[in-house]
């Protein structure tokens, strides 16, 4: 197997790993589109990163965790409809995020692999790095596992049990946005989210427990990279997308088994 | 007396709309209390100010420094996505899952172990819910209207469980309640609420009190009439009869917010007409 291949497997499991259980509480708490929201608004990130010569990754992280925080925020004035207001961040952080990678006409920055990803150019390192970063993000999953599961069941329940709710969401946000800044190397800003959302929405399908749900969207979500990947190899085509679309078949799969019994 | 919770001058505005105004209520170690009122009164308000989600206004809410909260809220806000059995929803209290058994039996929901939560009928998942207060050991066990949802049978039951589980855990117990039998039976105090407190104290009294006979209707065998605006009754077998479409209009009729309206910026220290 050439080292590219290889590289872009170890990268694009080891995120598939976290993205998947993930992933479940971002489709429990109905966040898909905040997560879309954070995806879009990475661009802006990257924009940023390349403007002020620091590390891409870095801006990325560190707009989305601002950019989550400010949504908290945002959603408890509970005046304005959330979708809506998600909606006009997400394409309004778009939008600035294209024009801005423009503007610096930067001969370096090909604006296609932010878009959609470039795994096969994933080096040695950043697959390593890659690595560690989700097996940490694991670690802290398995801490947040239990008062995450009470806020995705009732929040109110979860606050007056006690839980403090705002410490464990900023934590959501901070690990969101940092999946979201691995994914972006994977499949790209315009398909972060449905590395989120689609492998987790398969998983429902043939799991009963949460716990399970979490595990089911993991495995999922590495076949579909493995298989995605192959698919690039062999037919040249994208490999993010190539990805993406085998987790939408794992999905039909399974939602047609499931209405079948 | 070891009072729980304590709310001095409480009052609550959002955007602009006074939802409470100037409430003192205190629930004591081993007391039952029920809130009553009218539908938009302020009584969900109120329960999530004292289990501190929201915030009030003005006035103060005192805590005994060991209160736990056990509480009921009508239903869970939670997608379908997540797949959770009852047995699964009940470990996450972190409790043994002998202790765990033992509630679910306690509960009479054993049965429903392997239940999906979101499954579950309304009466179910009131008891799912008790258990899980239960098994906290609350100090102060929190309920808003958990007979909503249960048939009439099953009601009665719930409410003999809830006094029960107040022996049992000798605990103090805040509830909203819409069944004036319960409150008349099992209550040790009631709170009249209608955006402020209209009268207070024992059932037997506040059931006199000229405010109250305002709100649940005066010109009425008052009690009998808001206590069963269901619009059905069961035959000997237990199966559901419904009533005439006239009947059951009339009674709802009678309690709507609108035919009653009742708003007053004056202090009530005195029993007074409208």
């Amino acid at each position: 197997m050439p080292d590219f291949l290889l590289n872009a497997l170890l990268a694009g499991s080891a995120l598939a790993l976290i993205s998947g259980p993930l992933g479940s509480f971002v489709v429990w708490r109905r966040m898909a589109y905040f997560g879309d929201t954070l995806a879009h608004a990475s661009l802006l990130g990257v924009a940023l990163g390349l403007f002020l010569q620091i590390n891409p990754w870095l801006t990325v992280m560190v707009g989305s965790v601002l950019l989550g925080v400010l949504l908290m925020l945002l959603q408890k004035q509970q005046n304005l409809a959330s979708d809506t207001l998600l909606g006009i961040l997400s394409h309004g952080a778009l939008a600035a995020g294209l024009v801005c990678t423009s503007l610096m006409a930067n001969p370096q920055l090909d604006l296609f692999s932010f878009l959609l990803g470039d795994l096969l150019t994933a080096t040695r390192s950043e697959a390593l790095t890659m690595a560690g970063v989700s097996l940490l993000l694991l670690g802290v999953l398995k801490l947040a596992w239990r008062p995450w599961l009470c806020m995705a069941l009732d929040e109110d329940l979860a606050r007056a049990e006690g839980l403090r709710v705002d410490a464990w969401q900023l934590l959501f946000m901070v690990m969101l946005a940092l999946v979201i800044a691995l994914a972006m190397k994977v499949v790209g800003v315009l398909l972060i989210t449905a590395l989120l959302i689609i492998p987790a929405a398969a998983a429902r399908q043939i799991c009963q427990s949460p716990a399970a749900m979490a595990i089911g969207a993991a495995a999922i979500g590495v076949a579909a990279i493995n298989l995605g990947l192959a698919a690039s190899y062999y037919w040249d085509t994208p490999a993010g997308p190539s990805a993406v679309l085998v987790a939408v078949v794992i999905f039909a799969l399974g939602f047609a088994a499931r209405r079948s019994q | 007396m070891s009072e729980l919770i304590q709310l001095d001058g409480l009052s609550l505005q959002i955007g602009g709309k006074l939802l409470l105004e100037q409430v003192n209520l205190r629930v004591i170690k081993g007391e039952i209390v029920t809130l009553i009122g009218p539908n938009g009164a302020g009584k969900t308000s109120l329960v999530k100010l004292v289990c501190g989600l929201l915030q009030p206004s003005a006035g103060v809410i005192t805590r005994a420094q060991d209160l736990r909260i056990g509480y009921v809220p009508q239903r869970l806000a939670f997608d379908a996505t997540l797949p959770i059995t009852v047995a699964g929803f009940l470990a996450l209290t972190g409790s043994s899952s002998q202790a765990i058994q033992q509630a679910m039996v306690r509960l009479q929901i054993d049965d429903l172990a392997s239940s999906l939560l979101h499954a579950l009928s309304g009466g179910e998942l009131q008891r799912v819910l008790l258990a899980r207060a239960f098994l906290r050991r609350p100090s102060l066990l929190i309920l808003d209207e958990p007979a909503q949802g249960v048939d009439i049978n099953g009601q009665l039951e719930l409410y003999q469980t809830i006094a029960q589980l107040r022996d049992e855990l000798n605990c103090g117990v805040l509830m909203v309640s819409h069944d004036l039998h319960w409150v008349m039976a099992k209550t040790d105090t009631v709170y009249c609420l209608n955006r402020h407190i209209c009268c207070q104290g024992a059932p037997e009294l506040v059931s006199q009190h000229p405010e109250y006979l305002q709100l649940f209707g005066q010109n009425a065998p008052a009690i009998a009439i808001y206590t069963h605006h269901h619009d059905h009754h069961h035959d000997l077998h237990g199966a559901v009869v419904p009533h005439g479409g006239q009947a059951s209009s009339a009674a709802t009729k009678r309690f709507s917010p609108s035919t009653r309206s009742h708003s007053c910026n004056h202090p009530h220290t005195t029993p007074h007409k409208h």
